[in-house]
């Protein structure tokens, strides 16, 4: 098993005939994601390399039985794509694209609580279960199936940690970008939750950055409610106060959310945390005695 | 993005929240005309920088004479501000905002703010007004009121009752603070502001309610559909060199160190910062190219990184949405177009490495190539103290 993407996922692309949303409906669905179809208004009857485009998320959904969607959309747009895929019935939504103004998500992530529906992102990498199915942009090739699950508020941060746990040949049940931005639609503690419930992830590795609380409580939720081992990395130790670093989510205010006050949570909380981001792999090995 | 304590008075007055009279200045005779203009027999000079801590640091100045204002204006204007937030080499002023005074009965704190944990906006008010939110937090929490807003119904008249009834206002004022907070709530949600803070918000000696400080920050994000914001941008309270990357679409931050770094993605960039600094490095500046940077992005993210002199130069390149070859074909073309005197350290891994690699290797360059993050991390540590 793995969690939220599977053999079962099938995908349609929102924005398929973007550069971006082309180059990784193809990427996709080269390493095996079922990839049904595509969205852009007003190019229905068209095909991105045989995957045919509709108009609308509902026609999509009912012509292919797409459950799962990836949004490439632009900053300006995605909104309107995020609300148009839970409308239609779409159970998971992964939202790539970056820039989205905060009401706006406050907007969107009410809607998708209330409609049970989950999101993924924005400002994320997606979600991959390595040898099933990959939804985002992320490098298929340095993954591995196995039973790690990893998790971030990084993309390219996660890529590092994933190759490191490859090249030490400790594969991947699942990994998960939950994005950069101060909102956003999964958090570190729903996707802990579900590895936890997962049989096949044995261990996690949590990876978080300055700004915001979400680091301490995850610690929290370790402590009270999991038994597997999980190890974490903390990025921005360097990072001064009050300067928002790329992400909009990443900013030290008011004295909070510093790099030394969430490694020092997560220890108190019986999670390891490693020194250097060039530790995550060897960290994750030791603690679960694969190293 | 961050404005004036003048041009977020400005928005105030646009949605009905009561601000001073007053006018901006930007020598010493202007602000005496403006004074002129105002009447009364007492004026408030106030330095305009994005810094808070300017009363203590002497940038606001109440005077009771024209000649004063006269004298307050000319000291302010032009000299440099060191507060809590400017850093130790502090901010120059080069305007003063000239108010009325007002006859203060009380100073209250209000405030809107993202609450990241609900996802929601927060209003908060408190009857310790003038003094740190922080520190009121910490000594006496039960003086801060909060009241979480639904962004699908917006603010609630409930909701106005209970900061109204915190504040500890009533009858014509409970009034006036209820169309105060509307106007309040309404100005965050049209102008995308991520922070609006009024400290202190007073209530005159005759009862009005007025926004005797006004603090605004705004979403970065949604700045594409605030242009008149976008206008009130003010580059002299920036870094130079980062208003040029801003211009470039790059994140970039200037820190105090000496290698500079050019990494995809925010989270390996602070990630990077931290490797160099384990191993004894000092990084010069955060650079994230983003994930649809070109050849041309690339390049202008060399050129922002060598105008600071660094003695080294670290490329950390994870390739997903970013190719490998893309970020090699910039680094390549930036190095044949600038004077590259400064050692440079390249690693590159995933999306099209091997044709990233291929291409800084036929180009003839001399670059420290590395493999994994450490090995980059101690390579370009090493390299900026050879250069001593």
């Amino acid at each position: 098993m793995s969690i939220y993407v599977d053999e079962n996922t099938r995908v349609i692309v929102q924005g398929i005939t973007g550069s971006a949303g082309a180059y990784h409906a193809r990427s996709m669905r080269d390493y095996g994601t079922k990839v049904v179809g595509g969205v852009t208004p007003g190019r229905k009857g068209t095909f991105v390399d045989e995957i045919p485009v509709f108009d609308s998320v509902r026609q999509a959904v009912s012509e292919t039985g797409a459950n799962t969607s990836v949004i490439f959309v632009p900053a300006a747009y995605a909104k309107d794509a995020m609300l148009e895929a839970v409308d239609a019935g779409i159970e998971l939504v992964c939202c790539i694209t970056e820039g989205i103004p905060v009401l706006d998500m406050m907007a969107v992530k009410t809607v998708f609580d209330l409609a049970g529906a989950r999101l993924i992102g924005p400002n994320c990498p997606g979600v991959i279960s390595p040898g099933k199915c990959k939804v985002g942009i992320m490098p298929g090739h340095i993954h591995m199936p196995g039973d790690v699950g990893v998790v971030s508020r990084s993309g390219t941060l996660t890529y590092e940690a994933v190759a490191q746990l490859t090249a030490l040949g400790i594969g991947q049940s699942t990994g998960i970008g939950i994005g950069g931005d101060p909102i956003n639609g999964t958090s570190f503690i729903d996707v802990l939750t579900a590895f936890q419930e997962d049989p096949d992830t044995s261990a996690v590795v949590l990876i978080g950055e300055i700004g915001g609380g979400a680091e301490e409580q995850a610690a929290k939720f370790v402590k009270d409610n999991m038994d597997k081992p999980v190890i974490a990395f903390i990025a921005g130790r360097t990072a001064p106060p009050g300067r928002r670093m790329g992400h909009a989510g990443a900013i030290i205010s008011g004295g909070k959310g510093t790099a030394e006050e969430k490694v020092a949570i997560l220890r108190d909380h019986g999670i390891e945390v490693a020194q250097t981001p060039a530790d995550i792999g060897i960290t994750l090995a030791r603690r679960i005695g694969r190293a | 993005m961050n404005i004036h304590e003048y041009q977020a008075k400005g928005v105030f007055a646009q949605f009905g929240v009561w601000v001073p009279r007053g006018n901006v200045a930007h020598t010493a005779e202007e602000a005496v005309e403006i004074a002129r203009r105002l009447g009364g027999s007492v004026y408030v000079v106030k330095a305009q920088i994005h810094a808070g801590g300017r009363g203590k640091a002497g940038g606001v100045k109440v005077c009771k004479s024209l000649d004063e204002v006269f004298e307050a204006a000319t000291k302010i204007l032009g000299s440099t501000l060191v507060t809590h937030q400017t850093g130790p080499k502090g901010q120059l002023v080069r305007r003063v905002l000239v108010e009325e005074g007002l006859a203060i009965a009380k100073e209250l704190y209000l405030s809107l703010v993202l609450d990241r944990e609900n996802k929601r906006i927060v209003l908060m008010g408190s009857t310790e007004g003038g003094m740190e939110i922080e520190e009121v937090a910490k000594k006496t929490p039960e003086k801060i009121i909060k009241e979480s807003i639904d962004p699908i119904v917006g603010l609630q008249p409930f909701q106005i009752r209970n900061v109204v009834a915190g504040l500890a206002l009533s009858g014509a004022t409970a009034k006036l603070a209820a169309t105060f907070l509307k106007g309040l709530y309404q100005m965050f949600i049209e102008k995308d502001a991520s922070l609006v803070e009024i400290n202190p918000l007073v209530i005159t000696a005759d009862g009005q309610l007025v926004a005797l400080d006004a603090k605004m920050n705004f979403d970065d994000n949604a700045l594409y559909r605030q242009q008149d914001i976008v206008a009130m941008h003010d580059p002299d309270e920036e870094d130079p060199l980062e208003v040029e990357a801003s211009k470039a679409d790059l994140s970039y931050i200037k820190l105090d160190g000496d290698i500079g770094n050019l990494v995809n993605g925010a989270g390996l960039a602070m990630a990077t910062m931290d490797i160099i600094q384990h191993f004894g490095g000092r990084p010069a500046n955060f650079l994230d190219v983003g994930g649809s940077a070109d050849r041309a992005k690339v390049k202008a993210a060399f050129e922002i990184i060598l105008k600071d002199k660094p003695k080294a130069i670290l490329v950390n390149i994870f390739g997903g949405i970013m190719y490998c070859d893309v970020i090699a074909d910039g680094v390549v073309a930036a190095a044949r177009e600038v004077d590259l005197n400064v050692p440079l350290v390249v690693r590159l891994q995933g999306t099209n490495v091997e044709e990233g690699r291929r291409i800084l290797k036929e180009s003839g360059l001399t670059i420290i190539s590395a493999q994994t993050m450490e090995e980059a991390a101690r390579k370009v540590v090493a390299a900026s103290r050879a250069g001593v």
